[in-house]
């Protein structure tokens, strides 16, 4: 009677052994089945042109998406311009001037919840601050749309970085009499430099694929701009508009566009992922997530 | 003789003496300042969605918006009930396909993973995680509704739709363009965002806890589900509530296959998987550019709003959760 009981205990658990292997499994057959539609798709579009060209007429063969890239490479760097030094100055106020105070504690608060706002959301914001008294979409305003999505990101990366920082490390740069802000910038950033560095990448990976808050805000346009003040087509953008399109051809360039994309924000994850061992995509949503167990509470 | 001033101890000594207190207190400000731009980024997006909100706010008030099925642009009436039954109801879904996967995975790269794959499964994960949630869309839309509406759900239509009781779920046309493909794609989307989170909790617990629970005879099962699961339920939990906040807000992967239908008909039929309804995150996507008058846009904004609420408070309620919770632990 005994043994079957234990029989039993033992088969239950490699049951569910074995659909746990299969959860991987299917996990894993995903982005295989994903990557592989998308090289399959997009590889065979790629030509020069594709880079070099604007849209050839709805419809026609031919032509490219100059204006994406161009577009998407202006509105991403703006972005991570107007992003990074404040997402590093938040997250340096948090771990070096704020530490326990109960500002600090809030504002950690809030960056927790913000990291999870709906990114469509802060592109009907913007819309309204930086589009609608402007009479036109324009590029500008995607920047600083795609920049309030990395806010948080960057924030909550650099804070828990800093604070991984040895308090010993401080103290050192303190005994030699240095001001407080010099301590910041020369001992504790250098030490999390990697890991700072890390999270600045994925936070602007992440805003990179993101297409939500560009819809109300930079739009799309047909043509190759450098203006910032009209509309702005990116990549992210132009897949949307041309998957759901009715022309054969475009669909072809929405698989390439997809390519490409897909490319570059897998690359950021991976160069990411060799600066630091460890550095995921997640890391910030996982210290957010630890930050919730009692464990970690210390 | 060797001048103080050229010498490297001065040198380095330099910007400390330059920069001195106000380069200190400067640094502070400026800090200071990058950090309350959070709250009133989030202030600003509220205060703003509100203005723009108010009319719609005026003229349809709260319980009546958020109940009216009605969304007719032409009559300039609107009705939020369609599309926040929709984002909740796929986010639900989404969530109950992801979410014992989503174990399942972290289980198996924590506990059964031989030593060389591990990494390479944890990587694979993360790249899935990592994919912009356009690209989801778009493979959705191309790649998955065809199979869904060729293979899979004439399957369901035949086999699952005559069950019953819970037949209801598996009436409608069937054309890959509905709640189940939506739901299929948001779980793909979150569960190696989940997955990962979960991983993470689990890598918390100290292997000591664990090997003491494997001498006293527990299989692995009843160590994960005994030791390891209570040990960081509060981070599961945590998982658990990202997930479905990133599947509420989502808009990308969503709109591709969603139908955008605001006239489901009745109740029953919006509870089918098999029809198409409409989110708001897909409603705003769509229309916000179209909207022909006013009215219509406030409404939108309203949508936006509530959709914001939402997400906002879901997130609070659960960091208060797990706070109380560990509060009550530790005394």
């Amino acid at each position: 009677m005994e043994n079957v009981r234990i029989k039993a205990r033992v088969i239950k658990s490699n049951i569910i052994m074995i659909l746990s292997t299969l959860a991987a499994l299917y996990g894993i057959l995903f982005l295989g089945w994903i990557l592989v539609s998308i090289i399959y798709h997009g590889y065979e579009y790629l030509n020069l042109d594709f880079f070099t060209q604007d849209p050839a007429p709805p419809g026609m063969p031919g032509g490219g998406l100059r204006m994406a890239f161009i577009g998407q490479f202006l509105i991403t760097t703006i972005a991570a311009f107007i992003g990074t030094p404040i997402g590093i100055m938040a997250g340096i106020f948090l771990a070096e001037y704020g530490r326990g105070t109960w500002w600090a504690i809030f504002i950690r608060n809030l960056a927790d919840i913000v990291i999870s706002m709906p990114a469509i959301v802060i592109g009907a914001a913007v819309y309204v601050i930086l589009v609608a008294p402007l009479h036109s979409f324009n590029g500008l305003s995607g920047s600083v749309a795609l920049s309030i999505l990395s806010l948080p990101y960057i924030t909550i990366a650099t804070d828990e970085m800093l604070k991984l920082v040895p308090k010993e490390m401080r103290e050192a740069a303190y005994a030699l009499g240095a001001y407080k802000h010099y301590v910041i910038k020369k001992v504790t950033m250098r030490a999390a430099k990697t890991g700072i560095l890390t999270g600045v990448i994925l936070g602007l990976a992440r805003m990179a694929g993101e297409a939500a808050p560009l819809l109300f805000t930079s739009f799309n346009n047909d043509h190759t701009t450098f203006n910032l003040l009209k509309p702005m087509a990116t990549l992210t953008i132009t897949i949307f508009i041309y998957a759901t399109g009715p022309y054969h051809e475009w669909h072809e360039q929405a698989w390439a566009a997809g390519f490409v994309l897909t490319l570059g924000v897998l690359a950021a994850v991976i160069i990411a992922k060799y600066l630091v061992h460890g550095g995921s995509f997640t890391a910030p949503f996982m210290y957010v997530a630890r930050r919730m167990t009692k464990i970690n509470k210390g | 003789m060797i001048e103080l001033k050229d010498s490297g101890v001065y040198r380095s000594a330099l910007p400390m003496k330059r920069n001195g207190k106000v380069g200190n207190a400067l640094f502070k400000i400026a800090a200071f300042i990058a950090a309350a731009l959070i709250p009133l980024v989030v202030i600003m997006v509220f205060v703003v969605l509100f203005i723009e909100a108010y009319p719609a706010i005026k003229t349809f008030g709260v319980w009546h918006f958020i109940t009216s099925k009605s969304w007719d642009a032409v009559d300039n009436h609107f009705g939020a009930f369609t599309p926040l039954f929709g984002s909740i109801y796929v986010t639900l879904w989404a969530f109950i396909f992801a979410a014992p996967i989503s174990i399942g995975v972290a289980i198996y790269i924590t506990e059964l993973a031989p030593h060389w794959l591990k990494p390479i499964v944890t990587t694979a994960i993360e790249l899935l995680a990592a994919i912009p949630t356009v690209i989801y869309g778009m493979w959705g839309l191309f790649v998955l509704a065809p199979v869904m509406q060729n293979h899979v759900e004439p399957w369901i239509l035949d086999h699952l739709a005559t069950l019953p009781i819970i037949g209801f779920l598996f009436n409608g046309p069937g054309i890959g363009i509905d709640t189940l493909t939506t739901a299929v794609i948001l779980s793909i989307m979150i569960t190696p965002f989940m997955s990962s989170l979960i991983k993470d909790a689990f890598s918390l617990v100290p292997e000591v806890v664990k090997e003491s629970a494997y001498g006293l005879g527990a299989t692995r099962w009843e160590v994960i589900r005994k030791v390891v699961m209570p040990y960081v339920s509060s981070g599961i939990f945590g998982a658990g509530i990202f997930a479905i906040g990133r599947a509420l807000g989502e808009t990308m992967a969503v709109s591709f296959v969603n139908g955008n239908n605001h006239n489901p008909g009745s109740l029953l039929d919006m509870l089918s998987l098999l029809n198409s309804v409409t989110t708001i995150t897909v409603t705003l996507a769509d229309e916000f550019t179209e909207a022909m008058t006013h009215l219509y846009l406030s409404a939108l904004f309203y949508l936006a709003l509530i959709l914001l609420t939402i997400s906002f408070s879901t997130l609070a309620i659960a960091k208060l959760i797990v706070w109380r919770l560990e509060r009550r632990w530790k005394t």
